[in-house]
């Protein structure tokens, strides 16, 4: 599967509460949480964010709360894909869970800026950098984590595994 | 094979002889956890799969916490999905207003998590019950979902670090201050995917509440546990609250260790965190001048009854300074209720701070405590992040219920000495 997007780039440690903050949580409505995603980090993120968008950002990228509204926050607002240097591990867990597809790509992450156009082939984890005319070979998607997203996110596998019998 | 407390725990809750770090495996959950913020989102999950019951009514709980007693209208209605929840497959552990708790407080006061255990909660403090050797982390909330149907969840096996403290702590000096300095000193991603394991003559004498204090902000390290091997205080700490089997593990003496960091703290002063990351950490003599609009004495990290008794010391026969709002916050109604019969909460109250029942509230800027723009605050709490207790232009620094007391008194962030001195 590939993505074509516009980047906005974002710096390092960028936590949950900065992806959505707290005082949104009163609600689990993924248009709600989009509109306020980004908020604390760049205030005007939400209003201006375009389908197809992609998120590139430096280590360590989701930590803090595991609130899962992070990523459905990122997913809702239309964002294709999160490249970092490094992700937070429930972060992690959570994006693959919502079939929010993440990367992790140090040299992408130090490369790219707010604007690029980037192509990026997610079977592979190449990362094209249209305007700057490179190329950044991402870490691949472990095996079991492409399982899930095969199967659909996690609550599919489960489904899967278990049958009829839940 | 010498092995770590976390390849143990993983090992036998898998069914295997052994695992190694970095293995995958599929692990049988001894408790799973969910809260009014991250619980819905599961219960969601959970209708949408067409599950028809829990994997065990007594090993699902749900606490609402963070934003009750309800703070407005929408928060209303997520709680009250938890109560419906609750309801409907007969939990037996939901905590109602009255007798909830914030979580991480209360689910080992109730001795629900015990040493040995796999705990899964969707909250990343999870991590706090590693103080009584649980491998307990935060997950999120379609992970819950999927445990609280199978009884089951995936792991990668951690690498594992390990603390060790050397030397005799200052008075006033305590786990959140180990913690803050650990932080401080390999960052907020120090520990990313890592299990944590802190010991040494200083973590042996450690209480309870010093211990929970620490392993709660392993997290804050990116970590995915943070362990403390049981001993004779957890042993004192859960043989009267469990109700069922518990296991001590320990690591074997020759375990593989990713890396090992040993520190002598016997000079350590309090620590603060400066906003606006948990890692930015001074001790307090070397701050110099940092008036504050605001203090909160709570949360997961230090709302528990030694925390008051420290505060109290504190406060006792003083008053908060004028123009500062000082918030107490049990963490739990027994907390509360004890804290009441030693006399804590009068010391509180007549020292002219505002005692409020158990809530994570101000803690994530839900509620009962927000900063306005430009204000600070000195919160007992655990993350000071842009925008946490409030808007994006105040400020939040981190402390022990020591320093979070003395500053109310000074309205500066102040060593416990200025105050009693």
């Amino acid at each position: 599967m590939k993505i074509t997007g516009k980047t906005w780039k974002f710096g390092n440690d960028i936590d949950t509460d900065a992806i959505i903050p707290a005082r949104y949580l009163n609600t689990i409505d993924p248009a709600a949480l989009a509109s306020h995603c980004m908020e604390d980090a760049d205030a005007q993120f939400a209003s201006r964010v375009k389908a197809g968008d992609i998120i590139a950002a430096g280590k360590n990228f989701g930590c803090g709360s595991s609130r899962e509204h992070a990523p459905i926050s990122i997913k809702a607002a239309g964002v294709a894909c999160v490249v970092a240097h490094s992700f937070a591990r429930i972060f992690y867990r959570n994006a693959l869970n919502m079939g929010l597809p993440i990367l992790e790509c140090p040299e992408g992450a130090e490369r790219i800026e707010s604007g690029d156009e980037l192509e990026i082939d997610l079977d592979s984890g190449l990362i094209r950098n249209l305007t700057k005319k490179e190329e950044y070979a991402a870490q691949p998607i472990p095996p079991f984590m492409q399982k899930l997203i095969k199967a659909g996110g996690l609550m599919e596998y489960v489904k899967e595994q278990l049958g009829s019998n839940i | 094979m010498q092995k770590t407390m976390s390849e143990k725990i993983l090992a036998d809750h898998a069914g295997k002889s052994e695992v190694f770090p970095d293995e995958l495996v599929e692990v049988r959950v001894d408790f799973a956890l969910g809260n009014d913020i991250t619980a819905p989102l599961a219960i969601d999950a959970f209708k949408r799969s067409g599950a028809k019951k829990v994997f065990d009514r007594e090993r699902v709980c749900f606490v609402p916490d963070h934003f009750v007693p309800n703070k407005d209208i929408a928060s209303a209605v997520q709680a009250k999905m938890l109560r419906d929840f609750a309801k409907e497959f007969d939990l037996k552990n939901y905590f109602e207003v009255g007798r909830m708790g914030v979580e991480h407080a209360l689910l080992p006061e109730q001795g629900l998590v015990l040493p040995g255990d796999v705990v899964i909660g969707a909250d990343s403090h999870t991590c706090t019950y590693g103080a009584l050797g649980a491998f307990a982390t935060g997950v999120g909330s379609t992970d819950l979902a999927a445990a609280m149907i199978t009884g089951k969840i995936w792991f990668k096996t951690p690498h594992s670090i390990k603390f060790i403290f050397r030397g005799k702590l200052k008075p006033w000096v305590g786990g959140k201050d180990l913690i803050l300095y650990t932080i401080g000193k390999i960052g907020v991603d120090g520990a990313r995917y890592k299990a944590m394991e802190f010991e040494g003559e200083v973590i042996d004498t450690l209480s309870m509440s010093d211990r929970f204090s620490m392993c709660n902000m392993a997290i804050e390290a990116g970590a995915k546990v943070g362990l403390i091997a049981p001993d004779s205080i957890t042993e004192s700490y859960v043989n009267t609250r469990a109700k069922r089997e518990y296991k001590f593990y320990k690591s074997d003496s020759g375990a593989s260790y990713e890396a090992v960091h040993e520190w002598d703290i016997s000079d350590l002063e309090p620590v603060v965190a400066l906003p606006h990351s948990p890692e930015n950490v001074k001790q307090v003599t070397e701050i110099g001048n940092i008036p504050i609009d605001q203090v909160v004495i709570g949360s997961c990290t230090n709302g528990r009854l030694e925390d008051l008794r420290v505060a109290a010391k504190i406060l006792k026969g003083r008053k908060v300074a004028r123009g500062v709002r000082c918030m107490v916050i049990p963490a739990t109604q027994l907390i509360y209720m004890e804290a009441m019969e030693e006399g804590l909460l009068e010391t509180f109250i007549e020292a002219e701070a505002a005692v409020s029942t158990p809530t994570c509230g101000p803690c994530l800027g839900g509620h009962m405590g927000i900063l306005a723009p430009g204000e600070s605050a000195v919160a007992t709490t655990n993350r000071n992040f842009v925008g946490r207790m409030g808007h994006v232009e105040s400020k939040v620094y981190l402390s022990n219920p020591a320093v979070a007391a003395a500053s109310a008194v000074l309205g500066r962030i102040a060593h416990p000495e200025e105050v009693l001195s």
